[in-house]
């Protein structure tokens, strides 16, 4: 055996790391990221308005990022047709934090700071969200998050606020359509450990379940990255609940269902606004029977509702799920809060998202109460085939 | 409401065998899914055995496995569970061989390309080209593909969960004290055991597995003795990708659903796990591997189901550091002395 030169050897790591670049270039052009790295003071060459949006285009959680920024960009150029912002021009720039943490942070970053845009779009997770957050806070740049329900998401600061329930109502929801609707008395949990939207959800639902007279018989944990739920399902097929609650994200609710069946725990599953996926087709028949919460059903017969199902349609020809409607509201209260603020700096601007008052979203009439957060109706849907149908209205208290 | 019929139907155990249920699902699930770990630890411990390095690249070797049959079966117009159909029988073993033939052909390119130019060079340096190729194809392997030229394919990879085919119906064979022995897990096993005593039998049965052997035993008196070392090398690569495409689609074929994405860090811990199984039965040796793997199979469910499910991971790392600090060579395993 000859003995190659070492050259050799430093020419291949140089090969390798080479090709991993290329890949990762690759993967940026493919997510809807502008790659011009032209940046100037908020505003691009044409004297647009230029926001910014973080989100999962891309990893375990992609149609909520993908919804999202369509919902988004429908109302950015609904917007630019009718004359834009203050006589401007919005722009959108996307970043793709992959679904992770970390990439939110330095997706935010990057936001704000090369891009130096005037408010921030994101994200669904309330995980993500908590970590883009705080950098928005930092840099006094105002952040709506269209969906993420954690109630510490707008805890951060003055400068974050949120167009969705929370999760001590959506938590209500769940036990309330289980125990009233339902009937059913004795419930286990099946929630994510590592997510903060799951396990709080999960919290909030046991409270409410149990101060409504019903029974938590078995709460079991998962984390991510797993995808064996069968030990969490074998003991709660022995505990004999009369649902299991899953308050997880849709690629995990669909093997658990699929699971949950092989192992023939066959009672219904209800969850909450993480499931609202097209990707729950492929739990097959698996879902059939099941619930979750939502914050709009696109059968709503509301005129704000079935234009804007329409227009969805016709621009990306599929139904818009909830996270759609969500990014579309979003924009829009966004830009309606630019119209009302006497500038654009973010202390104006971040007051007067905080002022609004009765704005008539797609998902419901948003008023910003005075922890930034939007109280609205919920509605239960249940599946079928991996299509959700409308059932019941539950508002809050 | 349909579901609740089905309650009804199926064989809800009584209390009495409610205990025992649940020790028998655990072994079932831990043995079938052992099996895959076994799957995967046999090509850790057959290139640990030639090359003595930790091929860091075989987990995403095993996450391509999961992805390319999902390829290969779209081609054949096999879909998701959302379609609701079952294919004829034979397409499975058919995706399963293609699968296998072309991570074969991945795992050659790789030891190509990658490791050969390093024969000779300090370990260190094979080491980190590993995590290098291990990176490469967790990234490629989420590039979306959908045309060759300008002919249109089915998606390939893609940053985000596939939907795994549905190549089995979901039949319950058989029920035992509660626990529903279904199709899927047989051949999931069935299709393990037949790899791996295929594998025994290529090993010490054959002459290419004598030359496996000696290469292991000793590298240079094998070149001395006309043994074309390379060659062995390669072979050696391109059988513990093969198992790792075959622990891939089994992997698929069980959990069914959705896969995640190669980049996703899922992967990289259960190609940990089957790695630990490989040191737990004593690297380098080939029985060893498929007794790890069975081993942490079991352990890991027993763990989740009987002591804490929030532990799942570190019950398999407590078993490495305790076989380590009691039996540093494995269970199986020679101990060796170092010569300096």
């Amino acid at each position: 055996m000859t003995r190659m030169p070492h050259a050799v050897g430093s020419l291949a790591i140089y090969l390798v790391l080479c090709s991993l670049l290329l890949a990762v270039g690759c993967r940026d052009k493919n997510s809807s990221t502008g790659s011009s790295s032209n940046s100037s003071s908020g505003s691009t060459d044409s004297g647009a308005i230029l926001i910014g949006h973080y989100a999962s285009m891309t990893g375990s959680e992609a149609t909520f990022g993908v919804s999202t920024d369509q919902g988004l960009r429908l109302a950015v150029n609904e917007r630019n047709a009718a004359g834009g912002v203050k006589g401007r021009k919005v722009e959108v720039k996307t970043y793709d934090n992959q679904g992770k943490a970390q990439e939110s942070v330095t997706a935010v970053t990057r936001l704000i700071q090369q891009d130096k845009v005037v408010a921030v779009i994101g994200e669904v997770a309330s995980s993500r969200s908590l970590a883009g957050g705080p950098v928005c806070q930092r840099a006094g740049v105002p952040m709506i998050t269209p969906s993420s329900t954690n109630p510490d998401v707008t805890a951060i600061g003055d400068m974050i606020s949120r167009v969705c329930f929370i999760d001590p109502f959506q938590g209500f929801v769940g036990a309330k359509f289980a125990h009233e609707n339902l009937k059913f008395t004795k419930a286990a949990t099946l929630f994510n450990r590592a997510q903060a939207y799951s396990s709080g959800l999960n919290q909030n639902f046991i409270e409410s379940f149990k101060k409504m007279g019903g029974q938590i018989v078995s709460e079991q944990a998962y984390s991510d990255g797993d995808n064996d739920f069968s030990a969490q399902l074998t003991a709660i097929r022995e505990a004999k609940p009369d649902f299991i609650y899953v308050p997880g994200y849709y690629t995990e609710v669909v093997n658990i269902a699929r699971q949950a069946r092989r192992l023939g725990v066959n009672v219904p599953l209800i969850g909450g606004d993480g499931w609202d996926s097209e990707e729950l087709k492929n739990a097959g028949d698996a879902l059939n029977g099941c619930y979750f919460s939502n914050h709009y059903s696109h059968e709503d017969q509301r005129p704000e509702v079935q234009d804007f199902v329409k227009k969805y349609q016709s621009a990306y020809g599929k139904v818009p799920d909830d996270l759609a409607a969500l990014g579309y509201d979003a924009g829009r209260l966004l830009f309606d809060a630019m119209d009302r603020a006497s500038s654009l700096s973010g202390k104006d601007l971040a007051a007067a998202i905080a002022a609004t008052k009765n704005f008539p979203g797609v998902t419901g009439t948003i008023t910003i109460d005075a922890q930034r957060n939007a109280s609205k109706d919920a509605v239960m849907l249940e599946i079928h085939n991996g299509v959700p149908k409308y059932v019941a209205t539950i508002s809050p208290e | 409401m349909h579901v609740f019929e089905l309650m009804l139907a199926a064989d809800v155990p009584t209390m009495a065998s409610g205990r025992v249920t649940q020790f028998l699902q655990t072994l079932l699930d831990g043995l079938t899914v052992g099996s895959l770990y076994a799957l995967i630890a046999l090509g850790y411990t057959m290139v640990y055995g030639i090359l003595k390095f930790i091929n860091f690249a075989h987990s995403d070797v095993f996450a391509l496995g999961v992805h390319l049959p999902i390829w290969i079966a779209a081609l054949f117009g096999i879909q998701g569970a959302a379609a609701g159909t079952v294919p004829p029988w034979y397409l499975g073993p058919i995706v399963l061989v293609l699968a296998m033939l072309s991570s074969g052909a991945v795992g050659f390119t790789i030891e190509r390309l990658a490791y050969k130019p390093l024969r000779g060079a300090p370990r260190l340096n094979v080491l980190i080209t590993a995590i290098g190729v291990s990176l490469l194809l967790q990234n490629l392997g989420q590039l979306p593909v959908q045309k060759l030229g300008n002919v249109p394919l089915p998606l390939m990879f893609g940053p985000y969960p596939r939907a795994t085919p549905e190549l089995l119906p979901p039949t319950v064979l058989f029920s035992f004290l509660g626990v529903r022995v279904r199709l899927v897990e047989v051949a999931v096993v069935g299709t393990a055991l037949l790899l791996m005593v295929g594998l025994q039998y290529l090993i010490y049965n054959t002459k290419l597995g004598m030359a496996m052997r000696a290469v292991s035993f000793n590298t240079r008196t094998a070149s001395l003795m006309g043994i074309n070392v390379n060659a062995v090398i390669s072979f050696t690569f391109v059988i513990g990708s093969m198992l790792a495409a075959a622990a891939g689609f089994l992997y698929a074929l069980y959990y069914g659903g959705q896969a995640k994405q190669t980049a996703d860090s899922m992967w990289v811990m259960l190609g940990l796990k089957a790695f630990v199984a490989a040191v737990v039965g004593g690297i380098g040796n080939v029985r060893g591997a498929v007794l790890g793997g069975l081993l942490i199979g079991l352990i890991e469910f027993f763990g989740v189901a009987y002591v804490s499910s929030n532990y799942r991971d570190a019950y398999v790392f407590i078993i490495l550091i305790l076989v380590l600090l009691l039996r540093p060579e494995g269970v199986l395993g020679k101990a060796t002395v170092e010569k300096v």
